[in-house]
């Protein structure tokens, strides 16, 4: 048996873009997905027809990889469509890398893309509530992170501006990311008086509804190479999902993200200190609190503490450099953004909110009610 | 008659192991499942235990009393029904027998609710011979 070290830094992602980000959109779902494999793509200096691996997902499609085929008009030798929620194409990293590493293929395209706010206003979902909730009302997700939210609080003493701290911090670095779709100012106190949704989460804990999609191109070490681009190393990845339901959630403060975030940082031979940016889907305030403790950047409990001491420009450890699904956008599963913006800020090229000397990043996605997770580490090539 | 047109809570499918919670809950009576290969007591409703996976699952009386584990209060929804409900509590509540369930605390005002306040169960009759276990401060 391999082991998974073995698999560290032999896949560069030597590709990425969004399309489509915005509120309203004139294009499908599957068309914005293909723009995005397309732009990601070029990016890297290849073409559709060098494509031999496909993953993808969204809320839209029965068999998404399958359609985004039939969009790019290829045929590919692998294809996944695994859907773990938010975190999926987060987890579509570690599959890929396994593909390629094994030979089943060479480039690899993984993909997303949602026009939720053009066609439904509101998040547009395929997840189902057990028979055994659904008559008491929880609004899904929302319900579950306000959940998760309260008993933190009450376990952690992690407080109310904490957790506006962290959509402040968001706002802070969407100010300085031209993409951003929400760019104004907000202060802690904008936050807390923002309309409660469902006690104790404000609107201005919740993420944007958004369209929008993305993609990225994962190769060979060699083959980067001869690209002639500044190529960025898949260094470890990790996935575990601990429940489907809220249910079924054995801890309402603890994630699988434990078990995600070791075998990525296993895989990689590093630890939580030689990471220089994080990015953590924030679908919700507390999932950056949630992050930054299971991930092990600071001890369980400590998260807010650490809010306290900053993650927003200037601050020892940058986290969600775009201004996240908070500001920035939200197409109903944030993972690709994570993606995209951790090989972005590897390769210098943020402008505003370029972090010096960033060498390492870390993405983490969440999906459903902190059921799906998985955690990638990338390292730029020196 | 206005109450025919009233929108009706959305009711639990039955066509799964968990027919005998809800119709249990008709007698005022509320049950959990329990494995008899292992004796542990499990939410949600499986044909096979989840700990073990023995086929052999019973269902036990439970007190009906419990603490809140964690809750929300919903202050908007979509819903027909709950949208004339709101602002209504959700909660999860770890009962006496060892389980953590999904319910509504009614009967309470909603800014006495905290984690960790002692609760006792309802059932909301729902035709169909079936009823709703609901939660209010014990």
């Amino acid at each position: 048996m391999t082991s998974a070290g073995a698999l560290s830094a032999q896949v560069a992602v030597v590709g990425a873009a969004t399309a489509g980000i915005g509120w309203e959109s004139r294009q499908n779902v599957a068309e914005i997905m293909a723009e995005a494999a397309h732009r990601a793509l070029a990016d890297a200096g290849l073409s559709v027809r060098d494509v031999d691996g496909l993953f993808a997902v969204t809320p839209y499609y029965w068999m998404p990889s399958v359609t985004l085929a039939d969009q790019l008009g290829i045929q590919p030798k692998v294809t996944d469509s695994t859907n773990i929620g938010g975190a999926s194409v987060v987890a579509h990293v570690g599959h890929a890398v396994r593909a390629i590493v094994s030979g089943q293929c060479e480039v690899a395209v993984i993909a997303y893309a949602s026009t939720q706010r053009t066609d439904a206003g509101r998040l547009v979902t395929g997840a189902d509530l057990l028979p055994y909730e659904r008559p008491y009302g929880p609004l899904f997700p929302i319900s579950g992170y306000a959940m998760v939210t309260q008993r933190h609080m009450h376990e952690y003493g992690t407080t109310r501006e904490q957790l506006a701290k962290v959509t402040v911090a968001a706002s802070e670095w969407a100010s300085l990311n031209p993409e951003a779709l929400k760019r104004g100012p907000l202060a802690v106190a904008d936050v807390v008086a923002s309309p409660l949704v469902s006690d104790p989460l404000r609107k201005l804990d919740i993420c944007l509804v958004t369209d929008g999609g993305g993609a990225i191109v994962l190769t060979t070490r060699d083959r980067a190479r001869r690209s002639g681009k500044r190529a960025v190393s898949v260094l470890g990845t990790g996935e575990s999902h601990s429940h489907c339901y809220m249910s079924n959630m054995r801890s309402y403060t603890e994630t699988a993200g434990v078990q995600s975030g070791r075998a990525a940082f296993e895989m990689a031979g590093l630890g939580p200190k030689d990471v220089d940016v994080v990015q953590i889907y924030d679908a919700f305030t507390i999932m950056v609190v949630l992050g930054l403790e299971d991930l092990g950047f600071c001890a369980k409990g400590e998260g807010g503490a650490m809010i306290d001491e900053g993650i927003g420009p200037g601050s020892r450890l940058p986290v969600n450099t775009t201004g996240g699904g908070l500001r920035y956008c939200h197409p109903g599963m944030f993972g690709i953004f994570l993606l995209v913006e951790a090989v972005r800020q590897l390769r210098g090229e943020c402008g505003e909110r370029q972090v010096a000397d960033a060498r390492t990043a870390l993405a983490h996605g969440f999906g459903g009610v902190l059921a799906g997770n998985a955690t990638v580490i990338l390292g730029r090539d020196r | 008659m206005p109450s025919e047109r009233a929108p009706e809570r959305p009711l639990p499918e039955t066509r799964n192991a968990g027919a005998t919670f809800w119709s249990k809950a008709a007698e005022s009576v509320l049950v959990v499942p329990k494995c008899t290969e292992c004796g542990r007591t499990f939410w949600y409703p499986r044909p096979r235990c989840p700990n073990c996976g023995s086929e052999h699952v019973d269902w036990v009386h439970a007190s009906g009393k419990g603490a809140v584990h964690t809750f929300t209060i919903v202050r908007q929804s979509a819903d027909p029904y709950f949208r004339t409900k709101v602002p209504y509590a959700v909660a999860m509540i770890d009962l006496d027998e060892g389980v953590r369930i999904m319910t509504n605390v009614v009967d309470t005002p909603l800014e006495a609710l905290m984690v960790g306040m002692r609760v006792e169960v309802l059932f909301e009759p729902a035709g169909g011979g079936i009823a709703i276990p609901l939660f209010r401060r014990a």
